[in-house]
């Protein structure tokens, strides 16, 4: 268990605490090596790229964009509902919310 | 009397040593990966900064503000309820609790969910398990939630499989017979991986992580590649990763070729190219660390190796680091202070664009 949540500490963007999650689908989603996927995405956010790890800053941006909180807020997006909205923000496709169009037509 | 530092070994005892002897361990260390490579060694900045990572006084150092990186996680949330052979704790949980708990908790960046066996041929007649779990989790989770197994091949040789061990069959000389035995299972692992994340995909997956590939030599990474082109071809979005054993592709079979290029003996940068031009998003290169030597060593020479496949790829490069590769000391609880050096260092000098 500590050598995982050594590295998130020590080098970690910390997922939904900040923006981790989202550079982190940009490297999946198109090959983005980390330096492009911290500039796509802090430009789609309209940050800075150092905000994309800065608790203080995407804690409140993540509320005000629905895209999913690390605390529980009850009535913000959560789940497929936060991804639904990232796909939006970040303009791609992400499987389970395709599948999830596919079900509810 | 000189000062001394304390580091540790590769198995993780604490020693302490003069800054000159870490120093001459780090070049030490830099030039075995060099030689054996035939890559750039590090240059003499890089073994300062490293000399300066691993004597910081602190007892947990991090990167600089604005250098961090994305963590993908192998083994998933197997760590929170499996037990000592999976370096898990034991606590009773779901799976989609587990990986809950790293999403919220632990501030992980990716998820994945893996099988109680975390290799992919047992996964086959659960299938329908894993693709419930898959959708729970898909359902709940925010962070990109992969599948993650090792192709690990040697469960397609007796006595666990339907094959000949190639091991007993070179023993007794039958050398022929045993690439053959090989070719086999590698068609066998093909099939599978692939028809699991067939099932895995068509229920809302993110993505696969091939982890340990190579663990049972070229036809293991033969069959993970192969499999790795296939899922790309039919599923265009699907994110894929894909983790390495070791920094050498053991040359079991040593006649296997992928796009032209033999695999047997090939280093991390050269196993980068091959990944992404199989289809992967994501490459994890590996350096094993000896256990008789010290982390000052281990991390001199993992960090080359890192850093050269880093520059040789075209896609993303999430070190591996786990216990036991990386310059992380082999056993189930590496210490804090060497984790977050190995972690500091793999980025700030090697460039790795993840872990």
């Amino acid at each position: 268990m500590g050598m995982p949540i050594s590295h998130i500490m020590a080098s970690g963007m910390t997922g939904i605490r900040a923006a981790g999650d989202l550079v982190a689908r940009m490297q999946f989603d198109k090959n983005m090596r980390i330096g492009e996927a911290k500039d796509f995405v802090a430009k789609k956010l309209g940050v800075s790229n150092a905000d994309l790890s800065d608790e203080y800053v995407m804690r409140e941006l993540r509320e005000e964009l629905d895209i999913g909180v690390i605390t529980s807020v009850p009535g913000c997006a959560k789940g497929i509902a936060a991804k639904m909205n990232i796909e939006k923000l970040l303009g791609i496709d992400i499987n389970c919310c395709d599948k999830f169009r596919e079900i509810t037509g | 009397m000189a000062t001394e530092y304390f580091l540790r070994m590769g198995d993780g005892q604490k020693i302490f040593m003069t800054k000159e002897d870490i120093r001459a361990d780090i070049e030490a260390g830099s030039a075995d990966a060099a030689d054996l490579g035939d890559i750039p060694a590090l240059s003499e900045n890089e073994m300062e900064h490293m000399l300066d990572i691993i004597t910081s006084p602190g007892r947990i150092v991090g990167v600089e503000p604005g250098m961090e990186v994305p963590v993908t996680h192998d083994i998933g949330a197997i760590r929170i309820d499996g037990d000592q052979g999976n370096s898990g704790v034991g606590i009773p949980s779901s799976r989609l609790v587990g990986s809950m708990i790293h999403e919220r908790a632990f501030g992980a960046d990716t998820m994945e969910l893996g099988h109680i066996d975390y290799s992919y041929k047992p996964v086959k007649p659960v299938i329908s398990q894993e693709c419930q779990t898959m959708e729970s989790c898909q359902q709940n989770m925010i962070i990109p939630m992969l599948y993650g197994a090792m192709p690990n091949m040697g469960l397609y040789y007796t006595p666990d499989g339907p094959f000949e061990n190639p091991g007993d069959l070179m023993k007794a000389f039958k050398i022929s017979e045993a690439q053959d035995s090989i070719s086999h299972a590698a068609e066998h692992g093909i099939r599978d991986m692939t028809w699991i994340m067939q099932k895995l995909q068509n229920v809302g997956c993110d993505g696969v992580n091939f982890d340990t590939i190579g663990a049972a030599g070229d036809g293991d990474m033969y069959a993970s590649l192969h499999s790795i082109e296939a899922l790309r071809k039919e599923f265009p979005g699907i994110y894929i990763e894909a983790g390495m054993a070791g920094e050498l592709v053991l040359g079991m079979h040593g006649e296997l070729e992928y796009d032209g290029t033999v695999l047997a003996g090939l280093w991390p940068h050269q196993q980068a190219p091959l990944v992404a031009k199989a289809g992967a998003n994501i490459f994890g290169p590996v350096c094993n660390t000896n256990t008789s030597r010290t982390s000052a060593w281990n991390l001199g020479r993992s960090v080359t190796f890192t850093k050269a496949a880093v520059e040789a790829s075209t896609i993303p490069c999430h070190a591996d680091m786990g216990m036991g590769v990386g310059g992380i000391p082999m056993l189930e609880t590496p210490p804090i202070d060497a984790v977050t050096r190995a972690s500091k260092a793999m980025v700030e000098i090697a460039g790795v664009d993840g872990i």
